[in-house]
């Protein structure tokens, strides 16, 4: 029953199986045994080799149709080389000797094994070594009980242990409807990983370290998504604890369900629009279901972000349109993509920096690359006559940028009109405020654009000068900040006499700390992770923009973080028992 | 010494271009397996296990080595033979 912390990004509470996933990046974990399990992990290789060349030797009839025999004699090659007792014989000696575990003990052995070929001088080892891997592969695959691919079967729910997951990997998971929750060995709060759990509602927890050491398929997890916490193989005590915060959080959620068709509005009837923040477009019907009136943010860089390499025109277009046509007119806000600095695509030319983040990312990238801006630019206005859709130009630091953007922006839009194209002529066009050089200068942008959205997580980063993800500054991070309160404070006012919308994008937005300030700063628009949206409409439902405001100005008033943190969690709790 | 040859060997030439991959491994085991008698290959002081895919593999013979064939048992004249022609052969490949 070890428990293990690591950083919750996406809550919730589960209970069930394990299963481990073995990329081929991650070497298998080093794990030993305790001598009275050796029978056990014998048998369990056992099984493998065997489970291994009965799967191959079907695999090989099946090729032997298919791809003729030049397949099916490699095919053949791996059943004769599982059906050899000295490899069998070999891994034994290591988990007998060793106490290595059955996996650990392939793993070693097959290093070994294709040490060997690496010291030969012929060019021809190289396929050899490739034949030795897959060999590996099948083993170790049959030792983990199970793989991605099964997924998509039916079966029972199940946690996945990982060193790592793309974001494609995650919403591949998601849709085999068998993904209870997912633990990963790295990560932090504001890696994609965490990002998209939470966007999908799947409680979560990364940076745990050597999960992946830890647990084996198989072991009953209980994940703890709300404190970070797993336990493997919980004892009764553990599961009784579990049972009883599961039932608790069931009706705090079936409470937030009832809610799902009211408006966000205040006691005092003023309403907030709640929208989601998604990064591919199956999350729009998520997020209607948690009670979002649109999306607030779409971040297309993950539709950069897949290994298949960037989208074409076409494949953004159907992306857009999709994402829109769902909505059925609810607004969709598409931010381009907001690439560099922890966000780099497969296959991009990037050249090393010192600093990422000061260095060559998002609106200076596409302004950079316009073969990449131009077609995404095209793709929203062409997506643009399939619902309420607009475009936001991300990291906005110098008015100079946002000119040379909508420069661009109206050069498709001729481009796209000579080509006779159908689109909206009046496309809105927003800003990100992510710069305290926005933030001051927010007048200016203001008189040429449509609407501004605070993006917080960089706004805190840039203003605090602090890595979110150096974890040896990481506490200093935090959207509480005095600073950071009188940024947005300033950009607020400036929306306000301008007439220009202002909302707010980043984590804050979601974070239920900070949002009766909100409220209270006079923001009508919040946009969050769809599973945030319930807690922040209960909790607006609950306030009056009296109170609001008094909360609001009474944090601009604190001098340090954690009286302005203090101050929020007792306002909080006063309507909101449980965060 | 008037008992049959109990312990047969015969040097042969790997002819092909790729030497000896996984699809040539395949044909010698599982024609060696055939036999009762045991199998070495040997190629200069290392000497592999003629039936085991796996030890087989770690031989380096590429177009042109000369490997050593070594069978002891009751059928190991005929093994010898047939393996060596099968080697010599080619493994029935480019």
């Amino acid at each position: 029953m070890p428990l293990m912390r690591g950083i919750g990004v996406s809550s919730g509470v589960v209970l069930g199986p394990a299963i481990v996933l073995e990329t081929e990046e991650t070497r298998v974990p080093r794990r030993t045994i305790q001598r009275a399990q050796i029978p056990h992990e014998m048998g369990l290789l056992a099984k493998a080799f065997e489970s291994a060349r009965i799967a191959i030797g079907q695999e090989r009839v099946e090729f032997s149709h298919r791809a003729g025999t030049e397949l099916a004699d490699i095919f053949g090659f791996h059943e004769r080389w599982l059906a050899d007792p000295k490899p069998l014989k070999e891994i034994e000696q290591l988990i007998d000797e060793k106490l290595y575990s059955a996996a650990y003990a392939v793993s070693v052995f097959m290093r070994r094994y294709r040490r060997r070929f690496q010291e030969m001088a012929s060019p021809f080892l190289q396929e050899r070594a490739k034949d030795v891997v897959d060999i590996e592969r099948r083993l170790l695959h049959e030792l983990s009980g199970e793989s991605r691919d099964e997924l998509q079967g039916e079966g029972d729910p199940v946690i996945i242990v990982a060193h790592d997951l793309t974001p494609s990997q995650i919403v591949a998971l998601d849709k085999s409807k068998r993904l209870l929750g997912f633990v990963t060995d790295v990560g932090g709060p504001t890696s994609h990983t965490a990002i998209i759990a939470a966007g999908l509602g799947i409680p979560a927890i990364v940076g745990l370290g050597n999960i992946t050491a830890n647990a084996s398929s198989g072991d009953t997890l209980i994940l703890d998504g709300t404190h970070g916490v797993v336990v493997i193989n919980p004892d009764t005590t553990q599961k009784k604890e579990y049972a009883e915060r599961a039932v608790h959080l069931q009706e705090v959620r079936a409470n937030l369900a009832e809610l799902r068709e009211m408006f966000a509005e205040t006691k005092d009837g003023y309403i907030v629009q709640l929208l989601g923040n998604i990064e591919f477009p199956d999350e729009v019907p998520g997020c209607i279901a948690q009670g979002a009136t649109g999306i607030g943010l779409f971040r297309t860089e993950f539709l950069f972000m897949q290994d298949s390499g960037p989208p074409s025109e076409e494949q953004q277009y159907e992306a857009y349109k999709t994402a829109a046509e769902a909505l059925a007119d609810r607004p969709l806000v598409i931010r381009t993509m907001d690439v560099g600095g922890d966000k780099l695509m497969p296959g991009g030319t990037w050249e090393p920096e010192k600093n990422p983040f000061l260095g060559l990312r998002s609106i200076r990238y596409s302004l950079q690359h316009l073969s990449i801006f131009r077609p995404q630019l095209r793709a929203i206005v062409r997506a643009s006559v399939h619902g309420d859709v607009r475009i936001m130009f991300p990291l906005i630091s110098r008015i100079m940028e946002l000119r040379q953007a909508k420069f661009v922006l109206n050069l498709v839009k001729e481009e796209l009109e000579e080509e006779g194209f159908d689109f909206k002529s009046d496309i809105p066009v927003g800003v990100m405020i992510e710069t305290p050089a926005a933030a001051i200068c927010a007048r200016e942008l203001a008189h040429e654009c449509n609407f501004m959205s605070i993006g917080t997580n960089d706004l805190i980063q840039y203003t605090l000068a602090v890595d979110r993800a150096n974890e040896r500054v990481a506490q200093l991070y935090t959207a509480a900040d005095p600073s950071v309160l009188r940024l947005i404070r300033a950009v607020v006012r400036v929306g306000q006499r301008q007439k220009v919308p202002v909302s707010v994008c980043g984590e804050m937005a979601g974070d239920p700390m900070f949002t009766i300030w909100l409220v209270g700063m006079g923001l009508q628009t919040l946009s969050m992770a769809a599973s945030n949206i319930p807690r922040a409409k209960k909790i607006i439902r609950s306030i009056t923009m009296t109170d609001a405001r008094r909360v609001a100005r009474r944090v601009l008033s604190f001098e340090t973080e954690r009286e302005v943190l203090n101050f929020l969690r007792d306002e909080t709790r006063k309507v909101w028992g449980d965060i | 010494m008037s008992s049959p040859s109990t312990r047969v060997e015969r040097e042969v030439t790997v002819p092909n271009k790729q030497g000896l991959h996984a699809r040539p491994v395949l044909r010698f085991v599982d024609l060696a397996s055939k036999f009762d008698s045991s199998i070495r290959v040997c190629k200069r002081d290392t000497a592999v296990d003629g039936k085991s895919p796996m030890e087989m593999m770690l031989l380096e013979a590429t177009q042109g080595t000369v490997l050593k064939i070594v069978a002891e048992g009751a059928d190991c004249e005929k093994a010898v033979t047939e393996l060596s022609r099968l080697v010599s052969d080619g493994f029935g490949e480019e």
